[in-house]
């Protein structure tokens, strides 16, 4: 099989994400944007596992999604902490540990 | 150097000479406000005691043979690290043993005289244990063993002058006149350390036994380095130029310290150093010569100052250094002098005390007074002052029989020897002596009644407390000479196994020198009374020529040190401290300020916006990737 | 097995801090006594320890050896010899005296007294600890360790610009100490080359280092003693540190801690880098010569009572470190007992200008004069001090200079003559901050000082005491110091030099 599809979509997908990280500041949206970017490299760890007849890469997106589950949990709840305080979800309203 | 034995006997007990004045100055300064009634009665028996010792120490002494005089007593070990051993040892030999007589007996006399000169002050516990303290250390210095344990006395009785010269604190003077004595003697204590260094490098021992026996061998460079540094400790404590100038100063402190200290003791220890190390100069004629010339400066100085005076106590210290100069020089010429120098200073150590104290007894009754210009006429106001006070003036001057003619005749023949310049020096001198104690006892004693013109002078004899050591001190001035020479083997004789003996041509006969000396002291007398004796006295001071203002103002030896130490000291330290705290304070201060500047700097980057982080990882993960590329094309 | 005197000198002080810091903070008199309780008892058993010291030709005695971190060779190893038995002693017997100068010093700051009190007694811990070190690790760690205790001493208790005087008494100190770490690792690096990695100081001593790794491992070293125990051009934050500090502080500071960085010279470079020792000497010999005059000096032109005696501190570390480099055995007992004298003699001054301080509540010499009157024993403790400071023969302080002079002028002529000159210079310093505060007449704001109350007698008299008995009888005292400065002499190599006119004694 040619990994040429499933890479650029995965390329697409990261730099949708990043873009979106960048620039949006509702932090829901960035947060779903870090998201993408994650499930980009989920697609490219599987389409090498296939390529290759390496498990491991399967495993690593495993990891991923576990790690990522565990981030949205703990990532949400700040959000909503800070929605609820602030009644804002920009980020950029949440400076204050600069110096 | 003499034969040295270990002592036997009574000798064996020559520590309790020290001893009793330690145990009086501890007992008195350690003792509180209880000890005041007792303090000038306990004091003076300290000092009597030790008095004692010498005594029956002396009369041992002459009982035994003229080589087997000198004994040495071992008492502690003082330290010893590679080589280098010290210990606490006293050395009782004919020089000492006079010393010990005169500090002990003249200090004693000097302490019953300071019972009623300090009668009236609340700190007299305090002066009398200083003044115990004084004669331990003096007699440390001369009984010492080892240069290192002399210069310990030698610092030790530098505090005591100290403490003394400042005693009255309350007094701004008093405590500069002090400190500057210190610091000045610090200068000569500089050159003691470093003869003491020397002594090291070359014997490996400072003992005197050590030192001495050794000296011959050593090479001449070394001997003359060893003898300057030891005369410029000399200078310093016996304040001979070039470190004179704080003896004037000194005498801010009450007038029994001046007697004592400085005139008749301490001032002298400079002598004593440079007699006791005849060895050492035997092998450094260049330092002898220095001596001399040293010696016939302040000759001259200190009876140039002395002429120009109107403070009484300023007068008679003036005399003093010039008094020291004749033994300086009469020590800088070697055996053929020692003696003398040693006579004189006894001799010196009556007829100055005396005098000291005949200005302080005029002073207890003329109100603290000091100005002669305020005195005149007090021979009758005060009899036993006049009288002993005259009987010191014919010793100084050196009227035959009077004590300080042979001592100072001796002085002039052995300068004649030597050299004819010296001697003449030395005549002059005398003359110039004449002069200012004429001038001193027409001021104070004749003329006009110039202190009757204020009406609180009541001037009055001293009580029988401070006249008694007069009339001892009198009575010394007029015997001490040719008792000191004549009887038994007299002082050259009895001082001989130390000093040697040396006689040299003299270019005249000795009865011409003489008549000459006496005749120039004649003129001298003579000059003074023309001048101070036929016409009033002004009782403020007149303009005077540049002679008389150079000799008022010390011969500008302030002006010279204030010029060349003090004022470049002062902007050295000054700008040292501008230094340190505006370029090595500043340097380091500005580092910490170039790092903290720097660190204020990057600390923007952290602009707490999520999303420039974000931007920054990213970057930064482009970057990685690139040079990866990069790299691997 | 005997009794490990040294572990329990460095265990006491530090259960005496612990107990101290546990009582409770209203009852701070019940926490000065504990601290002062412990004090005494680890002074006499200093004391007790120094007397079973014996002279029979085995220097280092109270050895205690236990394995630590054994992968890297690290042992808590004690022991003492002649210098560090009277390190040892004169740390545990100025301390109990520091304690009660400082009786009232955090009251006045409205701070609490046990954790002040309770820090100097880990101070003591340590600073006995490095005296005592058999082990190079051991030694930097507990000679670092002193820098936490002291910032927080300056930093918490002193004036108003103590922070600044902490963060800079850290700053240099810990540069200092990051050197040497350095080079501590350096010397574990050449003991592993030459066979098995350890840090034993027996065994590193025995080490044969090549002359080039010794010139740097000695830099590095000596880079963190001379900041220590200053060494001019680093003192700059002493003055700072012992101005800011409360005096007792400043007098623990100067009197004790900083005789680490002096003590490290003697005790360390010197027999762990003879080579390098030898090359350094005559550059380090300048170094302290200009840090007497320099020191000297700018004491002249204080006007801050305690910067003033911080600076005459430089001048006397300066006298050490001559001792110590000049490389002679006079030189060298001299600069030990030096530390011992000028331990005692600074503590003393510190002290007394803290009394002075408590009267006035100015540390301006000119705020004062007249004192001697109302005042006649404090101006007599002054005085007395003073004296110490300037070496005045029969005093402690004399026998000490004398023999740094005398032993260095057998090697360095101009040096010994130049540091002559710092003998004038002392008694002017002394003496002009004695005729400032003392003499004249006396002021208004003076007049009413009390005299030396009870606690102060008790600071004063020992410390006087002393310094009159070594003055006096000094020979024990130097002998037991002699014993530990032979074996590092030997170590170094350079036989003392002979008198010019050798063999005429014999």
């Amino acid at each position: 099989m040619s990994p040429t599809a499933y890479l650029v979509l995965a390329t697409l997908l990261f730099t949708i994400g990043g873009v979106g990280v960048l620039i949006r500041r509702n932090a829901l949206i960035a947060f779903m944007s870090v998201e993408l970017m994650l499930n980009a490299c989920n697609l490219a760890f599987v389409t090498f596992a296939r390529l290759h007849g390496d498990i491991n890469g399967q495993i690593m997106a495993f990891f991923v999604m576990v790690v990522a589950a565990a981030e949205v949990v703990v990532g949400l709840a700040i959000i909503v902490m800070i929605f609820r305080t602030r009644r804002s979800a920009s980020v950029d309203d949440a400076s204050l540990l600069k110096l | 150097m003499e034969h040295v034995e270990a002592a036997t006997g009574v000798f064996e007990v020559t520590w309790l000479l020290i001893l009793f004045p330690i145990i009086g100055a501890a007992v008195l300064l350690l003792g509180g406000r209880r000890l005041d009634r007792v303090a000038p009665t306990l004091g003076t028996l300290a000092s009597t005691a030790s008095f004692v010792v010498a005594v029956v120490l002396f009369a041992t002494m002459l009982g035994r043979d003229d080589q087997e005089r000198a004994v040495s007593l071992h008492l502690w070990d003082w330290f010893a690290v590679g080589g280098y051993e010290v210990s606490v040892g006293l050395l009782l030999d004919q020089l000492s043993m006079a010393f010990a007589l005169l500090i002990t007996g003249v200090g004693s006399v000097i302490h019953l005289y300071s019972i009623g000169y300090m009668a009236d002050d609340e700190r007299k516990r305090r002066f009398f244990g200083y003044l115990n303290l004084f004669v331990a250390a003096m007699l440390l210095l001369v009984l010492a063993d080892d240069f290192l344990i002399l210069f310990v006395g030698w610092e030790g009785v530098g505090l005591a002058s100290y403490l003394l010269i400042g005693f009255w604190q309350h007094k701004d003077s008093a405590a500069t006149a002090a400190k500057k004595a210190f610091v000045v003697n610090r200068v000569g204590d500089a050159g003691m350390v470093l003869a003491l260094m020397s002594m090291f490098a070359v014997f490996g021992t400072t003992a005197f036994a050590g030192v001495f026996p050794a000296a011959a061998e050593a090479s001449e460079g070394w001997l003359v380095t060893i003898g300057l540094l030891l005369l410029l400790g000399a200078c310093g404590k016996s304040a001979q130029f070039p470190l004179q100038s704080w003896l004037l100063d000194a005498m801010e402190g009450p007038t029994p310290v001046s007697a004592l200290i400085h005139a008749a003791t301490m001032v002298t220890a400079g002598v004593y150093l440079v007699v006791r190390a005849a060895d050492i100069y035997a092998g450094a004629p260049a330092a002898q010569t220095a001596v001399v010339i040293v010696g016939a400066i302040t000759l001259l100085m200190g009876a140039i100052i002395s002429c120009g005076k109107d403070d009484i106590k300023k007068a008679l210290a003036g005399s003093t250094m010039s008094q020291i100069g004749y033994m300086m020089l009469a020590a800088g010429l070697g055996p053929a002098g020692y003696a003398f120098a040693i006579f004189h200073l006894l001799t010196h150590g009556f007829f100055k005390a005396n005098l000291f104290l005949g200005a302080g007894s005029v002073m207890h009754g003329m109100n603290d007074e000091v100005d002669m210009r305020k005195y005149g006429g007090l021979r009758t106001a005060m009899p036993v002052t006049f009288l002993t006070f005259t009987l010191g003036y014919l010793a100084i001057i050196g009227i035959p029989p009077f004590a300080g003619f042979y001592s100072k005749d001796h002085i002039i023949e052995a300068a004649f020897g030597q050299n004819f310049f010296y001697g003449a020096v030395a005549v002059l001198g005398a003359g110039i002596t004449a002069f200012y104690m004429t001038r001193v006892m027409l001021m104070t004693f004749f003329g006009a009644k110039r202190w009757a013109r204020s009406a609180d002078a009541h001037p009055h004899e001293s009580p029988r407390v401070m006249t008694i050591p007069l009339w001892i001190l009198g009575a010394l001035s007029v015997v001490g000479g040719f008792g000191l020479f004549y009887l038994g083997s007299g002082i050259v004789g009895w001082l001989e196994p130390v000093t040697g003996e040396e006689h040299h041509e003299l270019p005249l006969p000795v009865l011409a020198i003489q008549i000459i000396t006496i005749a120039v002291v004649l003129a001298g007398a003579g000059i003074a009374w023309l001048v101070f004796g036929r016409r009033d006295i002004p009782e403020t001071q007149p303009a005077g020529s540049f002679v008389t203002v150079a000799a008022r103002r010390d011969l500008y030896g302030d002006a010279v040190n204030e010029a060349v130490f003090m004022r470049p000291g002062q902007y050295l330290t000054r700008s040292l401290v501008y230094a340190e705290n505006k370029g090595l304070d500043a340097g380091v201060g500005g580092l910490a300020a170039l790092i903290g500047g720097l660190s204020a700097r990057i600390r923007r980057v952290q602009t707490g916006f999520v999303r420039s982080y974000a931007l920054s990882m990213l970057a930064g993960a482009a970057a990685v990737v690139i040079a990866m590329l990069v790299v691997r094309l | 097995m005997t009794f490990p005197w040294l572990t329990t000198l460095i265990v006491l002080p530090a259960l005496g801090a612990v107990l101290t810091a546990l009582v409770p903070s209203g009852l701070p008199l019940v926490a000065k006594k504990v601290a002062l309780g412990a004090g005494v008892v680890v002074a006499a058993l200093a004391i007790v320890a120094g007397v079973q010291y014996v002279m029979d030709g085995s220097p280092v005695q109270f050895t205690e050896e236990y394995a630590w971190i054994e992968g890297f060779g690290v042992h808590w190893a004690l022991g003492a010899d002649g210098i560090r038995i009277t390190m040892i002693v004169l740390a545990a017997v100025v301390t109990p005296i520091v304690l009660l100068a400082m009786w009232r010093e955090a009251d006045s700051e409205h701070r609490a007294a046990g954790p002040f009190f309770a820090m100097v007694l880990v101070l003591e811990a340590m600073v006995i600890g490095t005296f005592a070190a058999q082990d190079l690790l051991l030694f930097y760690i507990l000679f670092e360790a002193m820098l936490i205790p002291m910032y927080f001493l300056i930093g918490m208790y002193g004036g108003p610009q103590r922070r600044y005087a902490a963060m800079k008494f850290l700053l240099y100190n810990l540069l200092g100490g990051l050197i040497m770490l350095a080079a501590v690792i350096g010397i574990y690096v050449e003991a592993l080359r030459a066979g098995e990695g350890t840090f034993l100081l027996s065994d590193l001593i025995a080490l044969d280092i090549s002359e080039g790794t010794q010139r740097w491992l000695f830099l590095g070293f000596m880079f963190a003693f001379a900041i220590k125990a200053p060494l001019w051009p680093f003192h700059t934050w002493l003055p700072d540190a012992a101005a800011e500090a409360t005096p007792s502080n400043a007098a623990y500071l100067s009197g004790i801690v900083d005789k680490a960085g002096t003590f490290g010279m003697i005790a360390l470079c010197l027999p762990l880098f003879p080579d390098a020792s030898r090359e350094f000497a005559p550059y380090i010999v300048a170094l302290a010569v200009v840090s007497i005059l320099y020191g000297a000096l700018l004491a002249i032109g204080q006007t801050d009572i305690k910067r003033l005696i911080a600076y005459t501190s430089i001048s006397h570390f300066g006298f050490i470190v001559l001792g110590v480099f000049a490389l002679t055995s006079q030189a060298g007992t001299g600069a030990t007992l030096y530390m011992v004298n000028h331990g005692l003699a600074t503590v003393a001054l510190f002290a007394v200008a803290g009394f002075m301080i408590s009267r006035r509540g100015s540390r301006l010499v000119s705020d004062y004069g007249g004192v001697q009157k109302p005042a006649p024993m404090l101006s007599n403790s002054l005085l007395f001090f003073g004296l110490a400071g300037l070496a005045l023969p029969g005093l402690a302080t004399f026998v000490s200079e004398f023999m740094v002079l005398v032993g260095t002028f057998s090697r360095y002529r101009a040096a010994a003559v130049i540091a002559t000159v710092g003998v004038i210079l002392a008694a002017l310093y002394i003496l002009i901050l004695y005729q400032r505060t003392m003499t004249g007449p006396v002021r208004e704001a003076t007049a009413a000082f009390p005299d030396l109350r009870r606690r102060e007698l008790l600071i004063v008299a020992p410390l006087a005491a002393l310094i009159l008995i070594i003055g006096i009888v000094p020979k024990p005292l130097i002998d037991v110091i002699d014993d530990g400065v032979q074996p590092v002499l030997d170590e170094v190599d350079e036989p003392d030099p002979e008198p010019i006119l050798e063999g005429v004694n014999q």
